[in-house]
């Protein structure tokens, strides 16, 4: 059974750079609406919070992004899902 | 992401763009004031060909590149290599395969080939008029002259190229370089 994410709400730790603008990017070029908000911020790293809307979300292509860019995801903290239509017997 | 916009971007992250063009500047304006050096002492020895300036300045040129490709490669994946584990350190995560980790490892190799190809094409461009004298070219001045005319001027445009970009005078700049160049050049006629 498949199901679609349609809004991921994620906790990541990221070094300063890229900053916040560059990263919320990288990840909306692959076609999602995304929401960055910087919730703590250390001398090298930044604790951000990524909300990320779209109609089929790839998870592991948002987390290989943001391990890309040097983050790390520390939890999933509310998820989204659309369950898809059960076949007709 | 094409090559060079990714190399940009691992520029990017590491803050790098300021050292490169640091270490570009600086290698650089020692390229020209050696080749300045060397033409101002072959202006006062007596009677040296054209071939023996263009051999002894490559001489040159080709150390200053070699030297300045070995020296910021060494300094710089040490660099690299530190910030990289300081960040790890931070983030608590391996970050060898995402792009800080590429950074560590190509930012070194760029930086290199810059430091040592500044200070080369900076000699040859100022050899350039002992080259046209040598395959018979007319200038409208002794080919060594030239070639020091082009020293100066070489010189004069890093220093101005560095006040533009510490955004004050880019005349005050070049003239402060120039004036260096012309003790450098005095010290040389009065030595040699």
């Amino acid at each position: 059974m498949s199901a679609k994410f349609e809004r991921l709400v994620l906790d990541v730790l990221k070094p300063h750079e890229p900053n916040a603008l560059e990263f919320a990017r990288a990840i909306a070029a692959h076609g999602y609406r995304v929401q960055l908000a910087v919730e703590e911020m250390d001398e090298k790293t930044e604790s951000v919070v990524l909300v990320v809307e779209g109609s089929l979300i790839d998870f592991d292509l948002v987390r290989a992004t943001i391990s890309e860019l040097g983050g790390s995801l520390h939890s999933i903290d509310e998820v989204e899902v659309r369950g898809a239509e059960p076949l007709a017997e | 992401m094409s090559p060079v916009r990714h190399l940009r971007f691992l520029l990017h992250i590491t803050s790098s763009h300021p050292i490169l063009r640091r270490y570009v500047v600086v290698n650089g304006f020692d390229g020209a004031l050696t080749m300045l050096g060397l033409l101002a002492g072959f202006r006062v020895a007596p009677e040296v060909p054209i071939k023996a300036m263009i051999t002894a300045c490559i001489g040159a040129a080709v150390a200053l590149g070699v030297s300045g490709v070995a020296s910021a490669f060494i300094s710089e994946a040490a660099e690299r290599r530190l910030a990289l584990k300081e960040l790890e350190s931070a983030m608590i995560h391996d970050l060898e395969d995402s792009a800080h980790g590429r950074a560590a490892r190509l930012v070194p190799y760029l930086i290199a080939a810059s430091n040592g190809m500044s200070p080369f094409m900076i000699s040859v461009f100022i050899l350039l008029p002992l080259w046209l004298g040598k395959w018979g070219y007319t200038l409208p001045l002794a080919p060594l002259d030239a070639a020091l005319v082009l020293a100066f001027c070489m010189i004069f445009l890093l220093g101005a190229y560095l006040g533009r970009i510490g955004q004050t005078s880019w005349l005050a700049g070049g003239m402060k370089s120039l004036l260096v160049a012309i003790i450098t050049a005095l010290a040389v006629f009065l030595l040699g």
